[in-house]
């Protein structure tokens, strides 16, 4: 299913700047890692400069690298990802970017049926270690076709590894370490936080990396732990900061990627505070929080203090009215609700 | 129309009262009259009735919350279709009153997180997987996890609670641990386990009132006998006439409460109360009468008995034991009584000692009426006959009232027995 290769260790690094954005974090640990491995090329939609990407994640790669390495592909995601495939088999390290979350469909099948089980039928002779760089998320008033959540269709296909950064300098080491894993990634990037104020951070220099599979504790707290990752983190610390209650209460936990999950911070966080909250964008049924839950439920039973709550996305489409998506979407009074229910219970 | 449904005022005395359980919630349709909530004051247990119909919309305190009264506890929409926008507006429009409503949460979460929540008494308790797995760790048995005092959603055993509870403990001496070392020595399908439950409201009120009592007066009694003959004789033969006109039976307590007003009348100091030197003298006569309820007891008063006929007596007992074990008391029943009677003979008793009601300074126990062999005097001399007889035993208070006013009294009330006029009573 997946690479033999040793798990990456994450590294020493320095700080290179007080502050960077996540966006041009993940287009900073793009460039570095081009710089340190030629056979890395990205395509997508209108990717190239001038422009560089709708979001400029990618502004300035093609000027640096050339045409050669950087370059727009036609409107066809099946294509993008068909053609990274045969890049990817045959020893390229192909980055590419789908514009949006919400367009990733059409690929459905290169990436279910070609990319994810490369490796098992071919017994592990072939694989396909390619990136797959997706904007997603909402909040930004993007209506149906600009605002969805992916995550719960992907945590569920075995064979690929999937990174959901909160801040910018996890974005640039789980980048950088997606550039030098044997498997295919899918690296989701929450548009919402590309230039948040909150999501950005001091930024790493080009030694940082930060393997996947590390959740990290965003906050730590002692009666109950929100479980999230991705733009439900900053909701999840604005909710526990509004409620006012003591510091060291709840716990906060960014899973930062979703495959492979950090079942150790899980058990060591559910142990500790035995209730728990999982907190995140994606609709709620069947959504990704669904089988935390579910394995909350099935390995740390006996360390629970009270029922796994869950707050996701209400069953829905993303409306284009920002009042309609603010009802959608889960929010900061919504993640509130549920944690004073379980602090009471 | 929105209706605010306030904390009622349940007595004179009554300034707060606890939540005990809501009967509807949020969204339900409520009748006229239907019971809304069930609160509890110091002195009872009262279900409130709905004084609208319509549609709850808001509930403003949860059980055990304390409230004093006058505060809106409840919103009831009167009109039903407004309550159906209410409903939709308040999930949909008003973002500030979301923010308004999430501002009031938060004064409640650090309470949910210090203890102050009661443990709901007697209740089945539901313990989560962890709290169970630290009491196996712990040797904590299910009837020490049962006294643990819980802070969680209806008084259950957090997490924190029980660890907090296992800091607190004391060290178990080494005997704990020779049973871990056997702990297979009593099959525990065999073993017949002690049950440890908190008391009731009711239970504690009973035990301190009690414990207060005994610690306040100085109790002593004086007994004697009574012959009912009459009266039974009375009460056989009218029976049926009460029964077909009052609705319900002829009891003997009428006949005993009229006898007592008779002599408290003529011997004022029994129907006094001590107020540290002072005495004061009531001067109407509100009986204490005590009614046995389901898990406990209840002294219900029947006020200015003197200026009551007896059948205004028997009315009033049936109407006041009636509704204390239907619950349906006002507080204010409960209160101001200046004598009390225990009438234990219904339980086929023949005497007792009972504890004097506070701050009253006499207690009239009245055993049961059975047929004796007794001596009867004539003129023509001495016969041996069948009566009914009855013991009254008087418990009083020696601060106030000697030997001598206590055998009085009992005896004046024997007379007023034996001799009531029965052909103008009813």
């Amino acid at each position: 299913m997946y690479t033999n290769q040793p798990a990456l260790k994450e590294t020493t690094f320095n700080i290179k700047n007080d502050k960077i954005v996540l966006v041009d974090a993940i287009n900073h640990a793009m460039a570095e890692e081009m710089e340190r491995d030629e056979k890395i090329v990205i395509y997508g939609q209108d990717i190239a400069d001038p422009k560089g990407g709708v979001f400029t994640a990618t502004r300035g790669l093609m000027n640096q690298f050339g045409k050669k390495r950087v370059f727009n592909s036609p409107l066809a995601e099946a294509s993008i990802i068909g053609t990274a495939v045969g890049l990817a088999v045959t020893g390229w390290k192909p980055c590419v970017e789908i514009q949006f979350g919400d367009y990733i469909w059409p690929a459905m099948m290169q990436i279910r049926n070609e990319v994810a089980s490369m490796r098992y039928r071919s017994n592990g002779k072939w694989k396909c270690p390619l990136i797959m760089r997706v904007p997603v998320g909402g909040y930004i008033h993007g209506a149906i076709c600009h605002s969805q959540s992916i995550d719960g269709y992907f945590i569920h296909m075995p064979g690929i590894r999937i990174a959901y950064p909160s801040n910018a300098a996890d974005a640039k080491g789980l980048l950088k370490a997606a550039c030098r894993m044997d498997d295919p990634v899918l690296f989701m990037e929450h548009k919402g936080l590309y230039r948040q104020g909150f999501a950005a951070t001091p930024e790493p220099d080009e030694n940082y990396i930060l393997p996947f599979g590390q959740a990290s504790v965003v906050q730590e707290g002692s009666v109950a732990t929100i479980i999230t990752w991705g733009a439900m983190v900053q909701k999840s610390i604005e909710a526990v900061k509004a409620l006012g209650i003591d510091h060291g209460l709840v716990e906060i936990v960014d899973l930062r990627t979703l495959n492979p999950l950090d079942h150790d911070a899980i058990e060591a966080s559910v142990t500790k505070t035995g209730k728990v909250l999982v907190v995140y964008e994606d609709v709620l049924t069947n959504g990704p929080g669904a089988e935390i839950a579910a394995i909350i439920a099935d390995q740390h039973f006996e360390s629970l203090d009270g029922p796994i709550k869950r707050v996701g996305a209400a069953d829905a489409h993303v409306p284009y009215n920002w009042f309609l998506e603010e009802k959608v979407l889960p929010q900061t009074s919504d993640v509130q609700k549920a944690l004073t229910e379980l602090l009471e219970y | 129309m929105v209706i605010d449904i306030v904390m009622p005022k349940m007595g004179e005395s009554i300034t707060e009262g606890t939540i005990i359980e809501w009967r509807k919630k949020i969204g339900d349709i409520v009748e006229m009259d239907e019971i809304l909530l069930e609160i509890g004051t110091d002195k009872v247990d009262s279900e409130i009735p709905s004084p609208t119909a319509g549609t709850i919309v808001e509930i403003l305190a949860k059980p055990n919350d304390i409230m004093e009264v006058g505060t809106v506890i409840a919103k009831v929409e009167t009109d039903s279709d407004a309550a159906l926008v209410q409903k939709s507006t308040q999930s949909l429009v008003s973002e500030q009153k979301t923010e308004e409503l999430v501002e009031d949460k938060i004064v409640e979460v650090p309470k949910a997180i210090s203890p102050k929540t009661k443990p709901q008494s007697g209740e089945k308790k539901f313990f989560t997987p962890v709290v169970n797995k630290i009491a196996i760790e712990n040797n904590i048995e299910i009837d020490e996890l049962m006294t643990i005092l819980g802070t969680g959603k209806g008084g259950r055993v957090t997490k924190v609670d029980v660890l907090n509870y296992l800091k607190s403990r004391l060290t178990v001496p080494s005997a704990k641990q020779s049973d871990m070392a056997q702990p297979l020595a009593v099959p525990p399908a065999f073993s017949r386990l002690d049950e440890t439950v908190e008391m009731d409201n009711m239970r504690k009120l009973i035990a301190e009132h009690m414990r207060n009592s005994l610690d306040t007066s100085a109790h002593v009694y004086v007994m004697t006998e009574v012959d009912m003959s009459a009266i039974v004789n009375y009460v056989n033969k009218q029976e049926d006439t009460f029964y077909q006109r009052e609705g319900y039976k002829l009891t003997y307590t009428p006949f005993i409460i009229r006898a007592c007003v008779k002599a408290l009348n003529s011997q004022p100091e029994m129907n006094a109360s001590l107020e540290d030197s002072s005495i004061v003298y009531h001067k109407n006569v509100n009986m204490g009468m005590a009614v046995a309820v389901n898990k406990g007891l209840m002294v219900p008063v029947l006020e200015k008995c003197e200026e009551l006929n007896f059948l205004g007596l028997c009315r009033k007992v049936r109407d006041l034991a009636l509704r204390t074990r239907n619950k349906q008391l006002n507080p204010d029943e409960l209160q101001g009584s200046t004598f009390s009677i225990s009438n234990f003979g219904v339980f086929n008793v023949t005497m007792g000692t009972p504890i004097i009601n506070q701050p009253n300074v006499g207690i009239l126990g009245v055993g049961v009426i059975k047929k004796r062999p007794v001596v009867i005097e004539t003129k023509e001399g001495d016969t041996i006959g069948i009566k009914s007889m009855m013991v009254l035993s008087l418990g009083f208070d020696h601060r106030l009232i000697d030997g001598a006013g206590g055998s009085q009294f009992v005896d004046t009330v024997r007379e007023n027995l034996e001799n009531m006029n029965l052909e103008t009573l009813l």
